[in-house]
């Protein structure tokens, strides 16, 4: 502690270079942070997937329907315990800014399926028994300020009704909570047969089943044996773990992971060269400056901690500051108006962030605090 | 040659080479010397006789090629790196001819640098520093950074760094070589006093004859050899 006056003196010496190598740290860190958010985001229903369940979708591409006929069937395979379908709906609230998923589902086996939707009892019961009535998730309730009771009108785009009206009405009966962290909370979910008797087409066809087998060590069997009873028909299906369908779906913009670790490997190394320049440079200015400490009596191993503990301090400023704003504006929400809905960034990528802090400010530090540590004394004060 | 036990410094037989390129170049010759307890010494002699580089191995910054030195009683070219820094922190204080003072630093943070390296707490270094400071005279000025300092004002803080640890041996290369006359003067008087009221040993290299004047002997250094007088 007591060398910390001459580590935060040291980097007090060019103070505009000190602050503008610390404000590109901190701009990366902002960056790391929201990319990982968006990583969660995109994978979100990968880490909250049930093993235990499959999601049953035509074989050609999820925007192709199946016949509600398929749910009967689905149910006799071996190991299938429940089945139930889902639609994508695909509305507009207001305006189409205001984006949020909304689902055409079978409510009592729906939210069988998904005992992760946590909804009071009485608000199931008034869910059932309403026809036209909708349940959402909480951050979509609290984003909008709707309260139960309310009437929600929601313009479709995909679906309209007998009538060639598009505007649909529900009545809100219930807003669920996630059992854990990442269960989707955004969600807007109303009754099939409400909306198969009043649409205009495609009555009879749903967008994809959810089925939950008995075990989930099973799945994959149970998987084969629905594509099977449905080959070559006029709506084959590609069955698959609701995991792999998640993944799947987010891998249509492409490797996520991959494009994210690419993305900030770029950043990182970019920084890196940055604060490993400043780091050089400034060790370079002050070589006799060193060669005087090690005159007065601080050993090389000293010299070296010098180094690496000013690196590591500004990266640890730049970056901590970095990583602060970053959970700061995530904390704010989603800014995809809902492309997002598990939009946060996690704990393990926030601990993950401080390493790669201090691993960025070593690594910038090594070559200068070495260079300074194998000065020799006489050497350095010879330059004077 | 003076007794063994009045010697601090004693240097037998010290060689000192460097490589420049291909060419090998002899700086020091089987140097003998030495230097007595409470002594002040001057040594003088011309650019590149090795002046420096003597003080240099005296103070532990750089090693012979052979030889012995002996400083109160450690022969210092037998300790390693690691060794040889704490050892000069406890022993030894260097004033250099440009200062040489940390410019991100207050004088006072400058003067208690080498107390850093001691177990003392804070407040019993600021004790120090304090003292250090009013023997050189410039107390008032303890808040100030170095470019706030005349040449003069910087070298006494300079000083002031160099015996606030309390070492025997001050070693000083060209104390006055970058200040006028005057403030050159108030350092050699305030060197003086150090080593007449304080009893510190030391040994300074000087091109100018009237600072040597200051010192209790003097000594010329000339193609690696010494002697009392300036050969020819």
């Amino acid at each position: 502690m007591k060398y910390f006056h001459l580590i935060w003196s040291n980097l007090k010496r060019r103070k505009l270079r000190t602050l503008l190598t610390m404000l590109s740290i901190l701009v990366a860190f902002v960056l790391y942070g929201y990319l990982c958010a968006i990583g969660t985001g995109l994978n979100a229903g990968v880490e909250v997937a049930g093993a235990d369940r499959l999601i049953v979708r035509h074989k050609i591409s999820i925007a192709q329907l199946l016949p509600q006929s398929y749910g009967p069937r689905i149910s006799k395979i071996p190991g299938v315990a429940e089945v139930t379908h889902s639609t994508w709906f695909g509305g507009v609230y207001q305006d189409a800014t205001k984006f949020f998923p909304q689902m055409i589902v079978e409510p009592e086996k729906y939210l069988s399926l998904y005992p992760e939707f946590l909804l009071s009892s009485q608000h199931k019961e008034n869910w059932f028994r309403n026809r036209a009535g909708a349940i959402v998730g909480r951050k979509t309730a609290d984003r909008f300020g709707w309260k139960i009771g309310d009437r929600i009108p929601i313009q479709a785009t995909v679906w309209p009704k007998m009538d060639d009206s598009r505007t649909w009405e529900f009545d809100l009966e219930g807003i669920y909570d996630g059992a854990r962290d990442g269960t989707d909370t955004t969600q807007f979910l109303f009754h099939y047969d409400y909306f198969d008797e009043a649409r205009l087409y495609a009555k009879g066809m749903v967008g994809w089943y959810i089925v939950r087998v008995s075990d989930a060590d099973i799945a994959t069997e149970a998987a084969q044996d629905i594509d099977r009873e449905f080959a070559n028909s006029p709506y084959e299906t590609k069955a698959e773990t609701e995991g792999a369908f998640v993944q799947g779906f987010a891998k249509q913009v492409g490797d996520i992971g991959k494009i994210l670790t690419a993305i900030l490997s770029a950043v990182f190394f970019t920084i890196l060269l940055v604060a490993g320049n400043t780091m050089a440079q400034s060790v370079r200015e002050r070589t006799e400056e060193l060669g005087v400490l090690k005159a007065l009596g601080f050993t090389n191993t000293q010299v070296l901690l010098f180094v690496l503990a000013e690196s590591c301090f500004l990266a640890g400023l730049g970056g901590v500051l970095g990583l602060g704003i970053a959970w700061a504006m995530i904390s704010r929400g989603d800014p995809t108006n809902g492309a997002l809905p598990m939009f946060y960034l996690p704990k393990i990528d926030l601990v993950i962030g401080l390493g790669i802090v201090f691993l960025l400010g070593a690594a910038a530090g090594i070559l200068p605090a070495w260079y300074a540590m194998k000065l020799r004394v006489a050497e350095a004060l010879r330059r004077m | 040659m003076t007794e063994d036990r009045e010697a601090l410094v004693r240097i037998v037989d010290v060689c000192r080479r460097y490589k420049r390129g291909m060419e090998e170049i002899h700086i020091l010759e089987g140097l003998n010397l030495d230097v007595m307890n409470g002594e002040f010494l001057a040594l003088m002699g011309p650019s590149g006789s090795g002046k420096t580089t003597l003080l240099n191995l005296i103070g532990g910054l750089d090693r012979p090629d052979k030889g012995s030195i002996s400083i109160g009683g450690d022969h210092i070219e037998e300790l390693s790196d690691r060794q040889l820094a704490p050892w000069r922190a406890r022993h030894v204080g260097f004033v250099f001819q440009l200062y040489n003072l940390l410019p991100v630093l207050t004088a006072e943070r400058n003067v208690e640098l080498p107390l850093l390296l001691t177990p003392l707490t804070r407040s019993e270094r600021k004790v120090h520093v304090d003292a250090a400071l009013s023997v050189v005279g410039l107390s008032h000025r303890h808040r100030h950074y170095p470019r706030q300092l005349s040449g003069g004002e910087q070298q006494r803080v300079g000083i002031a760094r160099a015996i606030v640890t309390d070492p025997s041996l001050l070693l000083c290369d060209e104390p006055t070589g970058d200040l006028d006359r005057k403030a050159g003067d108030e350092i050699l008087a305030l060197l003086q006093a150090l080593n007449r009221d304080h009893g510190k040993t030391i040994i300074m290299v000087t091109h100018d004859p009237h600072a040597s004047h200051r010192a209790t002997r003097t000594l010329y250094l000339n193609k690696g050899q010494l002697s009392n007088s300036l050969a020819e």
